[in-house]
């Protein structure tokens, strides 16, 4: 049969924007022929807010709310780089008060267990497993209600300012963040018990998207990504803010650079983040209740300079870069530079020869937020 | 439905179906999967096992608008996904309803930007509004049970569908017109041309 | 509360230790970092800074690939963020109007630097997309929100913004609410007479109609007003002062 008679053309069909396995109003042509991935070609921007341009028309105190809805899954750690950001430009970042510092610590990593266990319930979900999403979802509501008792929101949380932080921590938080490290093991077993020898997962994520670390470094990837290939990067390590040169923890770094790999990266780095918690709190015990910010004045204007500070948040490194005209309260430029962005911008490599059906397990596994990919 | 249809008289002996019917539909909202953004998280946060909608009927989220019957637009609705809302709304079979989640689907929330849409009942008309940035999954429980309230009041067996009662109810029984449609629309700009002092009665 | 005026002078903190005075620009070519690059390149720097302890390196457009290219070849092989910005406001700048960043990043020598290339409007700048592949959706997004073109860019599309847009939206005198809506060229999904309001950006109440004919508020209010068309006109400069809670 001549090729004609057959129709053998390759087709290109739109997934998503609105899929119930794409995180978000993504969409991707994928041009495939039969079940074979030929390209796929992401589209972005169904969540473009303008968040960029409404920092600047706002000023530095107000725009801390904002940062918290482009990661919306993580945003103790969106704050925490654009007041570390402010904070640079400021010249205040040895100021803070340790206390602050350890607070600040102590909820990025409460935040990143909570990003972490929302990648596990959408990714197993995606995969066709719907059982994590409940488990994973429990132990989620346990530390949201931490968040609520801190801040008293449970998403979007706005916990932190310029100079510090505005609220304390007492015994009562202490104890029940206690309580949830307690159980919080045990938990990650259930997980893993679940998933991680389950022959149906590994068939389908083992070999799936698998990225050399040269293509990872040269796609500006970073964040479980990266690490998953076997770069061992991450911002705590290379450039240490807050705490973070205190503390001792491990960062797990994979083999292969395929999907599982990354999963269990982002697994193990769930058991470090309980380290780093329990660390913590014997740290805070010896700190002053009550200090919590450093002396910044009520009118925040940052002198004429331009810096680039970047925190590693679940997704990879978030960075925040500020332009400050030195005359105004509003910044004169905030770009953000989002990990889900340049973590999807690699897509069309890494699915290329796969079937269909990995899509959904790569788009899972690098783990975007469009709320970052668009602002 | 068709056979039953424009057959009674308001108030004949069609409550008891009504009843049946709004029971029926009221227990069993199949939600369409439509998370755009932060709200999306807290419509997630309403399945798991402490806020739990399954006990409301509510759990089966489906992925294809064909099967659904509410609308929860749960995020911001941006320029860019504005007309794909509008078809996946259109793409919906009757009846329909549609929750506007959050703020920035009722009113654009805190961007009043040059890519965000300022409320979702810009492109489609909207049933229930749940504020909060983003809202309290207990709020949301709350627009779904206003909506069940909303389902309650329905009448199944009248011709226009579930729009036309909720704005019927609205008018006092004097000045509930007769047509409904460009006609009505019409008549009323007549009315409003000739004089704007007519006071309506609110109902 | 950390109100400066209100405190005492005993329990004023230590003033922080004077500033060291401001590198001079070939202090900071000669440093230990960007040396190898900026000897081999003299002519393509124009100005060098240090500030909170990073570099940023002016460079000329017309050989940006090739110092790219010499600092990937030099270790940095990680470009962490390229985005632009608009300088039209800036108090006291003295070059052209957009300006496009880059950050590198080594992992050898653990640094980032900046690189800074000043352009003006309608002046394209080469693209750096055959350095690193990450650059390729960086530059779109500079393109779309700023309009400046790069040459040699295996795509240069709107990425954020819809095909059709009109506008770049983070320029400086691109007015924050918009200059019209963007559901304008979507004509289908409005019925003939709906939709925005010509001239508007219909981001007020009364811009949009969604249905057919003129704009009747349709058992909401007891008198049946039609609101009032606000006649917009195209707003004058930008927003910037416009403080959002």
């Amino acid at each position: 049969m001549t090729q004609t008679m057959l129709n053998l053309h390759e087709m290109e069909i739109s997934f998503g924007p609105q899929h119930p396995s794409t995180h978000g109003v993504l969409r991707v042509m994928v041009k495939i022929d039969g079940e074979r991935i030929v390209d796929a070609k992401p589209i972005i921007g169904y969540l473009h807010r303008g968040t960029e341009k409404l920092f600047e028309a706002m000023n530095y105190p107000q725009c801390v709310p904002h940062t918290d809805r482009m990661d919306y899954v993580a945003s103790a750690t969106n704050n925490q780089g654009f007041v570390g950001a402010v904070e640079k430009l400021l010249g205040i970042t040895d100021q803070i008060p340790r206390r602050a510092k350890l607070i600040r610590v102590m909820l990025a990593e409460l935040q990143r267990i909570s990003s972490h266990l929302l990648w596990l319930a959408t990714h197993a979900i995606d995969l066709g497993a719907m059982t994590p999403f409940f488990y994973t979802f429990r132990e989620r509501e346990l530390i949201l209600d931490l968040f609520e008792d801190y801040c008293g929101a449970r998403l979007t949380l706005n916990c932190m300012r310029i100079g510090g932080q505005q609220d304390d921590i007492n015994a009562a938080w202490i104890q029940k963040l206690n309580d949830f490290l307690g159980i919080f093991d045990a938990a990650l077993d259930e997980y893993e018990s679940l998933l991680t020898m389950n022959r149906i997962w590994r068939k389908r994520t083992v070999g799936i998207g698998v990225i050399t670390p040269e293509d990872a470094i040269d796609w500006g990837l970073t964040g479980p990504p990266l690490r998953g290939s076997g770069v061992e990067w991450d911002i705590r390590r290379a450039f240490p803010y807050e705490v973070y040169s205190e503390l001792k923890f491990e960062i797990p770094i994979g083999r292969n650079g395929d999907t599982y790999d990354r999963y269990l990266c982002r697994m193990e780095e769930m058991r470090q983040s309980k380290k780093i918690l329990e660390q913590c709190i014997t740290m805070i015990a010896d700190t002053k209740e009550g200090d919590l910010k450093a002396k910044v004045s009520r009118v925040i204007r940052p002198p004429e300079g331009e810096a680039y500070f970047s925190v590693e948040c679940p997704k990879g490194e978030l960075g925040y870069y500020i332009i400050s005209d030195g005359k105004n309260q509003n910044a004169y430029r905030c770009h953000v530079r989002p990990p889900s962005f340049v973590n999807l911008s690699a897509l069309p490599d890494l699915v290329k020869g796969h079937l269909v059906a990995d899509m959904v397990a790569v788009i899972g596994t690098i783990d975007i937020v469009l709320g970052e990919v668009d602002r | 439905m068709g056979l039953m249809e424009n057959r009674f008289e308001p108030n004949v002996l069609t409550t008891s179906v009504d009843k049946i019917f709004n029971w029926a539909r009221k227990s069993s909202i199949w939600p369409m999967q439509f998370g755009l953004a932060c709200c999306a998280i807290e419509m997630m946060a309403v399945l798991d096992p402490r806020y739990d909608m399954a006990r409301f009927g509510a759990e089966v989220f489906r992925a294809t608008p064909r099967q659904a019957d509410l609308m929860i637009v749960a995020g911001t609705v941006t320029e860019k996904m504005a007309p794909i809302v509008k078809r996946l709304w259109d793409q919906m079979p009757e009846p329909k309803w549609v929750l506007a989640m959050g703020s920035c689907a009722t009113c654009g929330g805190p961007y009043d930007t040059y890519a965000v849409t300022q409320g979702v009942d810009r492109v489609i008309p909207v049933d229930v509004y749940v504020p909060g940035c983003p809202p309290r999954p207990e709020a949301l429980l709350w627009g779904l049970m206003e909506l069940q309230k909303k389902i309650d009041k329905m009448h199944v067996i009248r011709k226009g569908g579930a729009a036309y009662d909720f704005a019927r109810q609205q008018l006092a029984p004097s000045e509930r017109p007769a047509h409904t449609g460009p006609a009505l629309r019409a008549e009323q700009a007549a009315q409003l041309a000739a004089g704007s002092s007519d006071e309506k009665t609110e109902a | 509360m950390a109100d400066e005026q209100e405190q005492k002078p005993a329990a004023k903190p230590a003033p922080a230790p004077a500033a060291p005075p401001a590198k001079t620009k070939d202090e900071v070519l000669a440093d230990l970092i960007v040396a190898p690059v900026t000897a081999a390149m003299p002519g393509a720097f124009l100005h060098a800074k240090e500030q909170f302890g990073e570099i940023s390196l002016y460079v000329s457009p017309e050989s940006i690939v090739d110092v790219c290219r010499a600092f990937k070849a030099h270790g940095f092989t990680y470009l962490v963020d390229l985005c632009g910005s608009d300088y039209s406001t800036f108090p006291a700048h003295a070059g052209e109007r957009f300006c496009v960043n880059y950050l590198l990043y080594s992992f050898k020598q653990n640094v980032r630097i900046r690189l800074k290339v000043f352009i003006a409007d309608g002046v394209s700048v080469p693209s750096v997309t055959g350095v690193w592949k990450t650059a390729n959706w960086h530059e779109r997004e500079t393109f779309d929100m700023y309009g400046i073109p790069f040459t040699g860019h295996p795509m240069l599309e709107r990425i954020l913004m819809w095909e059709g847009f009109n506008g770049y939206p983070l320029r400086k005198d691109f007015p924050i609410r918009g200059i019209d809506t963007g559901a304008r060229i979507y004509p289908e999904v409005f019925p003939p007479g709906g939709g925005p309001k010509p001239g508007s950006t219909g981001k007020a109440h009364g811009d949009v109609n969604i249905w057919d004919g003129p704009a009747i508020p349709y058992g909401r209010s007891p008198k049946g007003e039609v609101p009032e068309a606000k006649q917009v006109e195209a707003p004058q400069g930008s927003d910037e002062g416009k403080a959002d809670a």
